[in-house]
């Protein structure tokens, strides 16, 4: 069904996307699939990293213990970007065209009476992608 | 390449580096969390005793309006006239510094690596440096400050009890036209040429070389890693923080409000407009809407494209002014001003012994301060937007051909109104008030409501570029440094600023709060020349690398 999927990560909040990450990784798992793991970055230095370099190097450390955690073949793909705030939603656009994924795992909040004016980026980029994207709600509590 | 047994945990960023090993990270010091849905990632202290001082001091300044200002323009008197001397010789130091830079080895020192390539294209990157560093002044001063030397030089020196008296620049030009005119042309191109661009790129280049190459936090503090070590992670550091966000935030707000302030006298010359308040508070609120929706869409989708668009109308307005205005006449006159410049630059940069108090204080002192004062916002955001380029070419395009533009902008305005008050003895440009000096001299020239509407759009649309440049440095450096800190950050400070310039304008104390703000130009002063310290040990260890 699917050939390749594609789940954002912020590695800052790493934690906090427990529940995308396993859904993408057990999806990747069902269909025998690649997973492809696309963080994004400015190239000023971030509570992640330094300078790109270690940020590409960190992205392929997760990429690959992730993959060991479950058992599928990953990828990490890292981008830089001018303003990563507000450029996210251009850049994983872009980068699904570019590792040519078909699916897109991504976590997003419950939506609110916030979204209407300000759409969660979940939201627009399930809006805007040619492919099928899978937003992973958080638990309910 | 690299040399392992240095550099044991981070890597270079692309290319030889030398980064600097040290155990603090961004967001050591932040506190994360949300207000309801709303995130925030900030810096502990920086970013509450920033905006703490700001209100404090907006409160006083309007609750107490009179002592406010005697206390503040007690400041900046004191800055200018007992400091001239260190402003005017710093400012000269840091000239020769950069142009020093350009001819040494370490100008082929690569910001964020030997292999790192431009963030930006030549065009956008230009753009943007100009329009957060200098545009609006331009609009104004380009027209009032070459009529003013020159009328100034033309009526001589005078002198009471063996001190002078008249605002003329160095010894004037008293009944001599031709060379009132050089002088006058001199001194403006002066203000607005070499000087403060080399206090910009200087702050800049110290930023990005901490930031791209040695992997330090994009904030001030950084670039003083070569003073004081890792002591610049606490209150050393917090306070050179705080005061460059005080500096940052005062100095964009005053803007504003003064800028309201000729935009609504521009809107009246041309379409009858009113002047009050209200007019000014709308104009303030306007420019404000138009920055945020800039800082939403970020850097390239704001800022540059609203600063390309300005260098587009600016461009624009400039041809078309030189076209329809005595061409030939200014044409000669940008050469003949670009030599009277030279001519007169080793006296008017003298910190020295200056016989014209008035000028050498009032005027350059004076302007120096306001610089070095905004050369923390400048200075950052240049630096963020100048990744890839060699040192060299950062020097070149930072410091040299600004200077240039800046030159043939003076000429062409200024010239043009010099020339209809010569030629044809039109004075309504020199006897206007200032914002509305541009206009008088544009309705002399063919299509008059068109080049002022332009004139208008452009004042607005620079002053909405300092704003989202401003606010995007403001939030980078009250959040450690992060440049992806949540967006209602960067709303809250563009909003807090709109709201500070309207309190300031309504309450009163534009004028005391922007004397105070300049006064900081004096401790910036001594931040300047560190920085050209640590640049050069900071460059000396990437040669070594290379």
């Amino acid at each position: 069904m699917f050939t390749r999927i594609l789940a954002p990560v912020d590695l800052a909040h790493k934690d906090k996307l427990g529940r995308a990450l396993n859904c993408a990784a057990d999806l990747a798992r069902h269909y025998g699939i690649p997973l492809a793991y696309v963080g994004v970055t400015a190239a000023a230095p971030s509570s992640v990293a330094h300078n790109p370099a270690e940020y590409e190097a960190r992205l392929a450390e997760f990429a690959a213990a992730q993959g060991a955690a479950h058992g599928v073949t990953t990828e990490a793909h890292a981008r830089i970007s001018h303003d990563p705030i507000s450029d996210l939603e251009q850049t994983l656009l872009r980068a699904i065209d570019e590792i040519g994924a078909d699916l897109v795992v991504m976590a997003s909040h419950v939506p609110g009476l916030a979204d209407r004016i300000w759409p969660s980026n979940g939201g627009r980029i399930a809006e805007h992608a040619k492919v099928s994207v899978m937003i992973v709600r958080p638990a309910e509590s | 390449m690299t040399d392992q047994s240095a550099n044991q945990g981070i890597p270079e960023p692309e290319g030889i580096t030398s980064v600097i090993e040290t155990d603090y990270s961004i967001g050591d010091n932040n506190i994360e969390g949300s207000l309801g849905r709303v995130p925030f990632d900030i810096h502990n202290p920086v970013f509450a005793i920033s905006a703490a001082a700001i209100v404090a001091f907006v409160f006083y300044t309007i609750a107490l309006p009179e002592q406010a200002a005697s206390v503040f323009s007690a400041m900046f008197a004191f800055t200018t006239q007992n400091f001239d001397w260190f402003l005017i010789g710093s400012a000269d130091l840091v000239v020769l510094f950069t142009l020093l830079l350009i001819v040494t080895p370490y100008g082929s020192v690569r910001l964020g690596g030997s292999e790192a390539k431009p963030d930006y294209t030549y065009v956008g990157w230009f753009a943007m440096l100009f329009a957060a560093g200098m545009g609006i002044g331009l609009m104004f001063y380009g027209v009032s400050e070459p009529l003013t030397h020159f009328s100034t030089s033309l009526g001589g020196t005078a002198a009471e009890g063996g001190l002078r008296t008249d605002w003329a620049p160095l010894g004037a030009a008293g009944g001599n036209e031709a060379e009132a005119v050089r002088l006058g042309m001199a001194a403006t191109i002066f203000h607005w040429g070499l000087h403060p661009w080399a206090i910009y790129a200087t702050v800049a280049l110290a930023l990005a070389l901490f930031t791209y190459n040695k992997g330090l936090p994009l904030t001030i503090r950084s670039a003083f890693y070569p003073i004081f070590g890792e002591k610049i992670w606490g209150w050393r550091g917090h306070t050179i923080d705080i005061i460059a966000v005080f500096a940052t935030l005062f100095g964009l707000a005053t803007s504003l409000g003064f800028g309201a302030t000729q935009a609504n006298a521009g809107l009246n010359e041309l379409f009858n407009v009113p002047i009050g308040d209200t007019t000014k508070v709308v104009l303030i609120t306007l420019i404000t809407a138009v920055a945020l929706i800039s800082v939403v869409r970020g850097l390239d989708g704001g800022v540059k494209v609203l600063s390309e668009i300005n260098m587009g109308l600016a461009g624009l307005l400039a041809l078309f002014t030189l076209i329809v205005g005595p061409t030939v006449f200014l044409i000669t006159f940008f050469f003949d001003s670009l030599v009277a410049y030279v001519q007169y630059l080793p006296a008017l940069a003298n910190p020295f012994a200056r016989e014209d108090v008035n000028f050498s204080q009032g005027w350059t002192a004076f302007y120096w301060a306001w610089w070095i004062s905004w050369s923390p916002f400048v200075g950052m955001f240049i630096a963020r937007v100048s990744r890839g380029r060699t040192v060299r070419e950062f020097i070149v395009c930072v410091l040299l051909i600004p200077s240039m533009v800046c030159v043939m902008w003076m000429s062409i305005f200024g010239g043009t109104a010099i020339h209809q008050v010569l030629t044809d003895n039109f004075t309504g440009a020199q006897d206007a008030e200032l914002p509305r000096q541009l206009f008088q001299m544009l309705g002399q020239l063919p299509l008059a409501q068109i080049t002022s509407f332009i004139g208008i759009v452009l004042v607005i649309v620079f002053f909405v570029t300092s704003s989202d440049s401003g606010s995007l440095v403001i939030d980078t450096i009250t959040a450690g440094g992060k440049v992806d800190a949540p967006m209602p950050q960067r709303v809250f400070w563009c909003i807090f600023e709109g709201a500070v310039a309207i309190a300031l304008l309504i309450g009163g104390g534009l004028a005391a709060l922007q004397s105070m703000v300049i006064s900081t130009g004096l401790l910036f002063t001594v931040v300047l020349l560190a920085m050209c310290y640590c640049i050069w040990k900071g460059l000396a260890s990437e040669r070594a690398k290379m």
